[in-house]
């Protein structure tokens, strides 16, 4: 008896796990979903403020005021390589330290699976960047959206914007402050090349796969963007030495030191 | 003689009435961007902005209109004027809002359809993007252009204005403003000079001996940089008018390459009788001083042109007589057509 029970038993749990299993998979792996990236700024350990103190890899003490970056091109990775790569019209973003919402994005249209890696470039792909002006609306509009984001004298977009001060840094005449200021652009020219300062970022989660799920509410990639990374690895710059960047050949420091500052801290699933 | 007194009024009026009315047929010509059969094929994509009679019309008002700067004073057409292929004449630098003097030498605006870049250094790859590069300039417009745009919108003649040359847009944008100003700015096109007759083989089109020998001892001396009917390969180089370049860098500002360092653009020459003073700093008031500067004044540098340097010494060799021969073959590229269309003046 006790053991016919027990077959009992185990027969029906068998039975609701399997079904379970079966509808979860119906469910799970058709149609698309979404995710959420959020871009979490930090200094350092701590959270970014703006007119704190933070002291970067020199030693020296800076405090910022401007940060703003764009990201786009992204690519989502599948646990089993499948990729799923952002339609052009819908993967550039604007993100600025000041708008918290401008730094939760949300991309939809991601067909349900288990994505463990995020692609995606610093800045504005060259393609873009030399198409015609009537296809670029929002953040890419330079008479609305990306008004302080581009330069007008060597077309392009400002990939990454800071600004800030520091007593390390010489007075600046024209702002009459210690100010630090780093632009950098620059795609690499349309039919004469210039300095290409685009980077890519590629991020994995090792731990968890973001579940993107049609129906359900979006998973979230969790990533710390590091200021501070601008000043260090794989150069220090020195705000009392180079306190200003824009277009100029040390751009390419800047740009090869803040292709670092992505890191991913957690997926959070909804469950 | 009262009757032919009559008749001969008769006759003048129906002239003045004539005339009258061929005006008026010029003034609604039909506008449509042509290329010369002597030029290379446009650069400009027209599949992305079709030339219409209400779209040049209204680039050709915003072009005169000082509405692109902060303080409304400044327009495009002050410093880019039609008598001199619309560049700045006699102005070394141009001298935009506030009294405040520009940095280069402002250039013609002229067979726009064919560049490949803009500016001295040619840090716009595109027409469409040229005019953000003036209203921004704090020395030029200094003028946001989302400022601009408000300011067309909150305009209604300008909203129906931009509504007839766009109507499938019901607010003036950034592109449509940008658009309209290209419409007007592909249609400077300068080809009827006596030259052009000359080789298109058309009628007035002749020219003098010391003309053609000019024109001959261009093609060995000066048509490798001056190249096409362009007259411009659009290339960046050195012609050697500094040695030290640490004031304005020119094509190394916008790609931060030392190898650009004190390159600007190959200019046109058409029209290049109307346009001093030249090079980028303005340095020179007459094409005498020009020819004289790459016969004898050509300064060496690390990234002078290696044309500008042949035989180990810089500069191109060239006698009194052939200077004079060549700035006579330059005169002809003066296209009075152009310097005088009415359709491309003040509206």
């Amino acid at each position: 008896m006790k053991k016919l029970i027990f077959g009992f038993f185990a027969l029906a749990i068998l039975v609701t796990v399997f079904t379970n299993c079966k509808k979860d998979e119906a469910d799970d792996l058709s149609g698309t979903g979404s995710v959420t990236l959020e871009f979490d700024n930090r200094a350092g350990d701590a959270a970014l403020a703006f007119g704190t103190n933070y002291t970067n890899a020199a030693g020296e003490t800076v405090k910022f005021s401007t940060f703003n970056y764009f990201v786009s091109n992204f690519v989502f990775v599948k646990t089993d390589g499948t990729e799923y790569v952002v339609p052009k019209d819908s993967c550039y973003f604007l993100c600025k330290h000041e708008d918290a919402d401008s730094r939760e994005i949300t991309i939809s249209g991601i067909p349900a699976g288990d994505y463990e890696e995020i692609r995606f470039i610093i800045g504005v792909d060259s393609a873009k960047s030399v198409s015609d002006i009537a296809q670029r609306t929002g953040v890419l509009d330079p008479a609305a959206g990306a008004a302080g984001m581009y330069w007008a004298w060597n077309s392009g977009y400002i990939f990454v914007k800071v600004e800030g001060t520091s007593p390390q840094a010489p007075l600046n005449t024209m702002t009459g402050e210690n100010t630090i200021e780093y632009h950098t652009g620059l795609f690499g020219g349309k039919d004469t090349p210039t300095l290409n300062n685009i980077k890519s970022v590629e991020i994995h989660s090792h731990d968890e796969a973001a579940k993107v799920r049609r129906d359900k509410e979006a998973p979230q990639f969790h990533i710390f963007v590091d200021i501070l990374e601008m000043f260090t690895s794989p150069t220090n710059i020195s705000v009392a030495a180079n306190p200003t960047s824009h277009a100029g050949a040390f751009s390419k420091t800047v740009a090869e030191n803040y292709a670092d500052m992505f890191k991913l801290d957690h997926v959070h699933n909804h469950e | 003689m009262k009757k032919i007194t009559q008749l001969l009024v008769a006759a003048m009026l129906l002239f003045l009435a004539n005339s009258c009315k061929k005006d008026d047929s010029a003034s609604t010509e039909e506008i449509k961007f042509s290329a010369p059969s002597n030029l290379p094929a446009p650069t400009y994509d027209f599949s992305k902005n079709e030339v219409t009679q209400a779209g040049f019309a209204l680039g050709r008002r915003l072009f005169y209109d000082p509405i692109f700067s902060r303080d409304s004073t400044i327009s495009c057409g002050d410093c880019h004027i039609s008598y001199s292929a619309f560049s700045h004449v006699d102005h070394v630098t141009s001298h935009g809002i506030d009294g405040l003097l520009g940095k280069r030498n402002a250039p013609a605006v002229q067979n726009m359809a064919w560049r490949t870049s803009f500016f001295w250094d040619g840090g716009v790859p595109n027409l469409d993007l040229v005019p953000l590069n003036a209203i921004q300039n704090p020395v030029e417009m200094d003028e946001s252009p989302a400022k601009v745009v408000q300011k067309l919108n909150r305009h209604a003649e300008y909203r129906a204005l931009f509504k007839k040359a766009f109507p499938e847009q019901d607010t003036v944008s950034g592109a449509t403003m940008l658009k309209a100003l290209s419409q007007f700015m592909v249609m400077l096109v300068s080809a009827d000079s006596r030259y052009d007759k000359f080789v298109r083989g058309e009628t007035g089109g002749t020219l003098s001996t010391d003309e053609i020998a000019g024109l001959n001892l261009f093609k060995q001396k000066c048509a490798t940089c001056h190249s096409t009917d362009l007259f411009t390969d659009q290339s960046f180089r050195n012609n050697g008018i500094l040695d030290d370049f640490s004031n304005d860098s020119g094509r190394n500002l916008v790609s931060t390459f030392p190898d650009d360092i004190g390159k600007f653009a190959v200019p046109s020459l058409r029209n290049v009788e109307k346009t001093p003073p030249y090079m980028h700093t303005g340095k020179f008031k007459t094409l005498e001083s020009v020819l004289d500067h790459y016969a004898s004044g050509v300064k060496d540098s690390p990234t002078l042109d290696p044309l500008l340097k042949q035989n180990g010494q810089p500069g191109i060799a060239l006698t009194g007589t052939e200077k004079q021969q060549i700035i006579a073959f330059l005169k002809t590229l003066t296209d009075e057509n152009f310097l005088r269309d009415a359709r491309f003046q003040k509206p």
